[in-house]
């Protein structure tokens, strides 16, 4: 493995010096081409978190080095270009009257020819998906489709790490699934780098690896399959347990030997299958 | 004139002024304003007229909507004509009421300055009929870049008018959401007395100021976090460019002062 | 208090060219003490039909009943306010409407624009505080100094302080992490049976329609789409499907669970307790 893409060594945060730690005593290393997912109750530190990596805030104490540099005041600005986020409110992130100008801020902050920003609007609202929508204006989009275009606005200057913020919070099934669908594509398809924050454990099910926090400290880094056996603390940190590990629970309950930990429905089924079959 | 309430009643279209420079716009509406006040008889009022009416008719907007939404506006120049009706003490006297005379200067006198005033407004509200609100801002950015020269902070400006027109939608929809949850906890907006109304207005105006100032707050933010700097460095997307039509619209116009000048008295 | 919707449309902006028909003669009833949940994605047109149930729109064609309040474009409402009064709206994200100086203050509010006296409104706040889950302490603090979640049981309060006869709750959950949602929805449970109030839950989470509603409506395009009791509307995976909604995972995997056990039955299960149960009946095969 070579440099490390996001290593935090010790990382404490805190608003003033009256104000209780957001963030205690934090380390954690993410390598390039992760999916990580970082999840939490409100109020546990995790878009503290984001916002340190992009250096929105810095922190109190300890370090964050990105791609092996230092972020400080001096390296800030090199360091954004390299990280996109995507935050919770739709409208609060939209800075353009129509979606193409939208999606040209972050390229004519970087000081981009316009025959090339022409370009790479074209291709990131293909890779959303949202051609049709290059004129429109913000008012006329949904929340999920405002999302997709600020997505589109960090693809235009691709960047090697996407931070999700909450970002489906406000939106509706709907949008959260085509959301999810759309960043679980580009990750691929752009070799992205990426980091979701979220209460939900269903958007953590295909990370690679979680960051659980709780009340400002890493509470384990896991895998998901590992971390939704863990029902007990998962209740206990105002998180939520998925369908299929409850319901495996009261099959439990229920004197019914489910060995391994499903994760799906098709995997209970097989389960199931295989004890019927046994009998 | 008349800006304020004619933004935001942009009618898209295709037409010749739809498609002119923005910048070309703003600039025959500025010499416009300025000419007008040179007509002095029926035939430069005519020609000028004739401008005003010819571009309203390559716009293809109806001109009932025109109308329509110059309505608050009509007031106004009646005022102006009954004024000079009753000012003006030129002329013979053309009608006598009681202590009331009115001269035929003043007639004269009303009816052109009510047609000054009808053809400055006609003029203006052609930009905001033709022109979207951005488009304004991106050509009042260009026009006024040479005061950055003498740290006037021209893209800042520029920057505060387009944001502000991409969260009017917003705020509108806020608003009236706002309006309805304290409606149904039973805040009357519509009728009582005038002072319980202006009460009312509290728990409307105190939750507005708290999400727009959290708005601004998220916005800086997520602009910050884009890469944005300042204006130094950035390049633009939107590029304004005359082009032929726009130089032939200013031959036009060239064409319209001279015309004027000759036949004025 | 019954609510009857008869063919109930609504047209905004009528006569203009944007004009936009929200609804489109809509008719149900709903009994006093139900529990029902409005789903639809967005712009089906359920916000519009929520906002008819304590007139703040009037419907542009048809009649809309609330108890003894009738609402319909020919008729002048007076006593709107009134019916207000009795029907308690919590809007998504209602802690965007708080603006006073207090907590305590704030929860008064409604209350007091309805004409509750001062005694009996401070008794209402100690009894109402709690159940939402707030501290007593922050009473006299201001709302803008707490947290999200915090402001939202403030909002909750101010509207539970009105004892309204019916709930009209647009997604009061949303934007919460999962153990808040939890809590309001079990609160607002509670409140329903204990109270023996209306409740109306628009929202988009069907486990929460299967858990609480014994009656769900489903709007597609301005329409009623179907309605019935919930674990047979919410069984009819193909007619949700259609209309871009979520299947509830529970009753997902019970039709995959009939579906490789081969069993033929049409079941409906409410609960996971439910299903988990069902499936200790049947996996082994004596049903085969």
């Amino acid at each position: 493995m070579g440099i490390p893409l996001v290593e935090f060594n010790n990382v404490s945060f805190r608003y003033n010096e009256q104000s209780s730690w957001a963030l205690k005593n934090c380390s954690f290393i993410i390598e390039k081409d992760e999916w990580i997912a970082i999840i939490g109750h409100n109020g546990s530190g995790k878009s503290t978190i984001a916002k340190l990596m992009n250096g929105l805030l810095f922190p109190s104490e300890g370090e964050i080095l990105i791609n092996g540099v230092e972020l400080t005041h001096e390296t800030v600005w090199d360091i954004r270009r390299d990280i996109g986020m995507v935050f919770q409110n739709p409208d609060n992130q939209f800075v353009g009257a129509t979606v193409q100008d939208d999606i040209a801020f972050g390229m004519e902050n970087r000081g981009m020819e316009r025959e090339l920003m022409i370009e790479r609007i074209e291709s990131s609202l293909q890779a959303v998906e949202m051609t049709e929508y290059r004129l429109i204006e913000p008012h006329r989009l949904s929340g999920g489709q405002k999302q997709r275009i600020a997505i589109a606005g960090i693809l235009a200057v691709s960047p090697s790490l996407l931070i999700l913020d909450e970002a489906t919070v406000m939106l509706d099934p709907r949008g959260r699934s085509e959301i999810m669908s759309t960043v679980a594509e580009l990750r691929v398809a752009e070799s992205l780098s990426l980091i979701t924050i979220t209460h939900d454990l269903n958007e953590v099910a295909q990370a690679d690896k979680v960051i659980v926090l709780n009340q400002g400290e890493i509470w384990k880094v896991t895998e998901p399959r590992q971390l939704f056996t863990e029902k007990v603390t998962l209740k206990n940190m105002g998180l939520d347990i998925p369908f299929i590990t409850a319901l495996v629970d009261e099959l439990k309950k229920r004197k019914i030997e489910i060995e391994n930990e499903p994760l799906n429905d098709k995997e209970l089924l097989e389960e199931l299958w295989t004890l019927h079959l046994k009998t | 004139m008349g800006g304020s309430m004619a933004i935001g009643q942009y009618v898209p279209g295709n037409s010749l002024i739809h498609k002119l420079d923005p910048r070309t716009k703003i600039i025959i509406i500025f010499f416009y304003v300025i000419i007008v006040f040179f007509a002095n008889n029926a035939a430069s009022y005519g020609l000028l007229s004739a401008f005003v009416i010819i571009s309203l008719i390559n716009t293809r907007i109806p001109i009932r909507f025109v109308l329509k939404g110059l309505t608050p506006v009509w007031f106004l120049i009646l005022f102006t004509f009954i004024l000079h009706l009753f000012v003006t003490k030129e002329g013979e006297v053309i009608y006598q009421l009681f202590t009331l005379e009115i001269y035929s200067g003043g007639v004269k006198q009303g009816l052109m300055i009510s047609l000054r005033f009808g053809l400055l407004i006609f003029m203006t509200s052609l930009l905001t009929l033709t022109t979207t609100p951005i488009e304004i801002t991106d050509a009042i950015e260009a026009l006024l870049h040479p005061l950055n020269k003498v740290k006037f902070p021209v893209h800042e400006l520029a920057l505060m008018m387009s944001i502000s027109l991409r969260f009017i939608p917003t705020l509108m929809q806020e608003t009236d959401k706002i309006s309805k949850a304290q409606a149904s906890r039973g805040v009357d907006f519509r009728t009582g007395p005038i002072k319980e109304r202006i009460k009312a207005i509290v728990p409307l105006l105190v939750p507005l100021f708290v999400s727009a100032f959290k708005r601004a707050e998220e916005l800086a933010m997520a602009m910050e976090s884009r890469g944005y700097q300042g204006g130094e460095g950035r390049s633009k997307l939107r590029e304004l460019r005359f082009l032929v039509k726009d130089y032939l619209i200013f031959g036009l116009f060239i064409l319209l002062t001279i015309g004027l000048l000759m036949i004025r008295q | 208090m019954d609510i009857t919707f008869k063919n109930v449309s609504y047209t905004y902006q009528a006569g203009s060219p944007f004009s936009h028909q929200a609804l489109n003669d809509v008719s149900f009833h709903i009994p006093t003490g139900s529990f029902v949940a409005i789903i639809g994605h967005t712009g089906s047109g359920k916000s519009t039909l929520i906002q008819h149930l304590n007139g703040l729109t009037i419907p542009t064609e048809g009649i809309v009943e609330v108890g003894p309040f009738t609402l319909s474009k020919d008729k002048k409402q007076k006593d709107i306010k009134s019916l207000r009064s009795k029907v308690g709206a919590v809007f998504q994200y209602p802690e965007h409407q708080l603006f006073e100086e207090t907590v305590a203050k704030d929860i008064a509010f409604g209350p007091t624009n309805f004409g509750v006296s001062e005694t009996e409104i401070n008794r209402r706040i100690k009894e109402i505080v709690p159940k939402v889950g707030l501290d007593a302490e922050l009473l006299e603090r201001s709302p803008f100094e707490l947290s999200g979640g915090q402001m939202r049981r403030v909002a909750i309060a101010g509207v539970l302080a009105t004892k309204p006869e019916v709930f009209v709750l647009d997604e009061p959950t949303a934007g919460l992490d999962p153990r808040g949602q939890k809590e309001i929805m079990n609160m607002f449970s509670d409140i329903h049976h204990s109270e023996k109030v209306t409740t109306i839950l628009v929202t988009h989470n069907m486990e929460d329609a299967l858990k609480y509603a014994d009656h769900v409506i489903i709007m597609n395009k301005g329409k009623v789409y179907m309605e019935g009791k919930p674990e047979e509307v919410l069984l009819k995976t193909d007619e949700l499907r259609q209309v871009n909604l979520d299947v509830p995972e529970s009753i997902l995997f019970l039709k995959n669970y009939l579906k490789k056990f081969a069993l033929q039955e049409e079941l409906s299960v409410k609960s996971i307790t439910e299903l988990a149960d069902f499936i200790k009946e049947t996996y082994k095969g004596d049903y085969l």
